[in-house]
């Protein structure tokens, strides 16, 4: 490979510590993340807002439009978010293969299986150390494939189902989406059912960002950093 | 053939209705259905050359408000003529005719105008003990729909009985009443829901139906675009309040006084289509919203199992608890959170023991 480099660090104790980085996620992965950190965070609180709004603003109707702004915020995020996604779909066909294990889930594999109980048993206490990985552990795989990949479409498809009965029957958002409404129920129940999946997707991120963290300090690899720039840095170069 | 069919027009001026109220009709349903001065002539030409259309009224499970809502209809002109064209043919509550004679009436239609008849149907069948929760001459109505519904041309479903179930299709529903649609299956069927629904959308889809002589142009749900493509919301004269962020708070404040939005006291506007906002009701006299009431949803499928009308968020029932979203939510993100807290307590804990038994271990 020749992404991977090996780095020399030396050691206060004089003992030599071999690092190795591999490079992850590439530049789109990484600007991908972070502008649906953005777009989520801005989706949760306007869309908390929407069913739950402020204190009503004295004044002329004429002279305010907080609804309208906060509504605003939450439509671009969620066009954002969803052209985003599709920009990372479209990665996941073209990009290093790293980029397509949140899509694809190998649950064919026996080994995979395996790791994913040796994954477990690390965040019970009952493994005492983790294993390397390159890329997503098999816990976090499922997880993020579960959480992340199936919540957010879940998201995406009866958000725009709702946003096109604004933007009126006949308009794509409908001929898209519109099915949607039906299959519910009614529109009340895909608006219950879209503010659920909020609740689903801040579960998603509390359990993402303390996994991360912990991951970070606990396990044999670096995370957080890697989503930054992309590389991935063990810290020790035993055997996995 | 015993004699012609007679036009609408024959009808009309047999009611002692002049040409001239035919026209002021005529003009003013081509507005109603949104079709343009150009289609008032259409329509009245339609009227005066076409044989009328025979319509059958049957009544299952219901209230007959949508009844009681048709015959107060705004123009004249639907009372006495649309009304009577139907009412000749069969209308249990409304015919002269009782009892046999009213089965017969019934039987006589269906048997003429085999093929060609429309359909309206108020109320829905009840399908718990062989349709015996709802009787009419005898037989169970599910029986009697059903052999209406064989030779009929098409199918109205009036009010939200016949087109979602309504209420009587409520938790815990122990008639099993269904909307017709789980009946009859192989005929096109025009749903016009609300509770009742509007006498102009009703009188209206009538006449697009005899007129023209085809059905509608219909939503996925099959109800009639013209009518229910908006949603109340959609055209409230309260929605600058709604943008502007301005709400009735509690029922006897500053922002009920002064018409601001009834979002947060629970209006179902934002998910209720229905031509409320604009049609309106009693002539264009009022509707709910514009009394100060919040819109309950009743065109809505299942609006009566969406918890308090007086709700934003509505309760969920699917868990077996009453709870809304963000009660869910914040009882489970609540849990999460302790998890992962203890999580990682254990996790700083198990950290700083196998160092100092890593540090232990290094200088023994």
């Amino acid at each position: 490979m020749a992404l991977e480099k090996q780095l020399e660090l030396g050691d206060s104790d004089d003992r030599v510590r071999k690092q190795t980085a591999v490079y992850v996620y590439e530049a789109p992965v990484r600007l991908w993340h972070w502008v649906t950190v953005l777009c989520v965070v801005t989706l949760g609180i306007s869309g908390y807002l929407i069913g739950s709004p402020l204190p009503t603003l004295p004044g002329e109707a004429s002279d305010n439009y907080l609804m309208g702004y906060i509504r605003f915020a939450h439509f671009s995020a969620g066009y954002i978010l969803a052209i985003a996604f599709i920009g990372r779909i479209y990665w996941a066909c073209v990009g290093n293969r790293h980029s397509r294990e949140l899509f694809i889930v190998p649950v064919w594999r026996g080994r995979w299986w395996s790791e994913l109980w040796h994954e477990v048993r690390w965040y019970l206490f009952l493994a005492k150390t983790p294993k390397k990985y390159i890329g997503h552990n098999p816990l976090g795989q499922l997880a993020m494939f579960l959480f992340f990949v199936i919540g957010n479409l879940f998201m995406i498809v009866t958000g725009f189902a709702l946003y096109g009965e604004g933007l009126g029957a006949g308009s794509w958002a409908d001929q898209l989406f519109g099915w949607v409404i039906p299959l519910f129920g009614q529109s009340q129940d895909v608006h219950t059912w879209h503010h659920l999946g909020m609740w689903y997707i801040v579960i998603f991120v509390m359990t993402h960002v303390y996994v991360a963290v912990r991951e970070d300090i606990m396990s044999r690899q670096s995370l957080i950093s890697t989503m930054v720039g992309g590389w991935r840095m063990f810290k020790d170069d035993k055997p996995d | 053939m015993s004699r012609p069919v007679e036009t609408f027009y024959d009808v009309m001026r047999r009611q002692g209705i002049t040409r001239r109220s035919l026209l002021k009709y005529s003009s003013l349903t081509a507005a109603a259905l949104g079709l343009g001065p150009a289609f008032a002539p259409k329509i009245a030409h339609a009227m005066e050359t076409k044989p009328r259309t025979p319509v059958v009224w049957l009544h299952g499970l219901e209230c007959t408000c949508c009844s009681e809502s048709f015959i107060r209809s705004a123009h004249p002109l639907v009372k006495d003529v649309v009304l009577s064209m139907i009412s000749l043919d069969y209308d249990d509550t409304l015919m002269a005719a009782a009892g046999h004679q009213a089965e017969a009436a019934l039987e006589q239609t269906i048997a003429k105008y085999k093929g060609e008849y429309i359909l309206a149907v108020e109320g829905n069948p009840p399908l718990n003990e062989d349709g015996m929760f709802c009787i009419v001459g005898g037989k169970p109505f599910l029986d009697q729909l059903k052999h209406a519904a064989k030779d009929a041309k098409a199918v109205i479903a009036w009010g939200s009985c016949a087109s979602w179930g309504c209420v009587q299709a409520a938790r815990p529903n122990p008639t099993q009443a269904v909307p017709i649609h789980k009946v009859i299956t192989d005929k096109p069927i025009i749903k016009v829901p609300g509770c009742p629904p509007i006498a102009e959308v009703m009188t209206g889809v009538i006449t697009y139906m005899l007129t023209f002589g085809k059905i509608p142009e219909l939503d996925r749900q099959g109800r009639p675009k013209m009518f229910y493509g908006q949603r109340i919301h959609d055209k409230c004269y309260r929605r600058p309040h709604f943008d502007a962020g301005q709400f009735v708070e509690e029922w006897d404040d500053e922002g009920a006084r002064k018409g601001y939005c009834l979002y947060k006291v629970g209006c179902k506007g934002p998910t209720t289509y229905n031509a409320c906002s604009t049609v309106r009701w009693n002539e264009g006299v009022s509707f709910p919203i514009q009394a100060g009431h919040g819109c309950i949803g009743c065109s809505e499928d299942g609006f009566w199992d969406k918890g308090s009308f007086y709700d934003r968020l509505t309760n969920i029932q699917q868990f077996g608890i009453e709870k809304n979203a963000d009660e869910i939510g914040t009882a489970v993100a609540g849990g999460v959170g302790a998890a992962i807290a203890a999580h990682a307590a254990v996790s700083a804990i198990k950290r700083v023991t196998t160092r100092s038994q890593e540090q232990g271990e290094q200088d023994s």
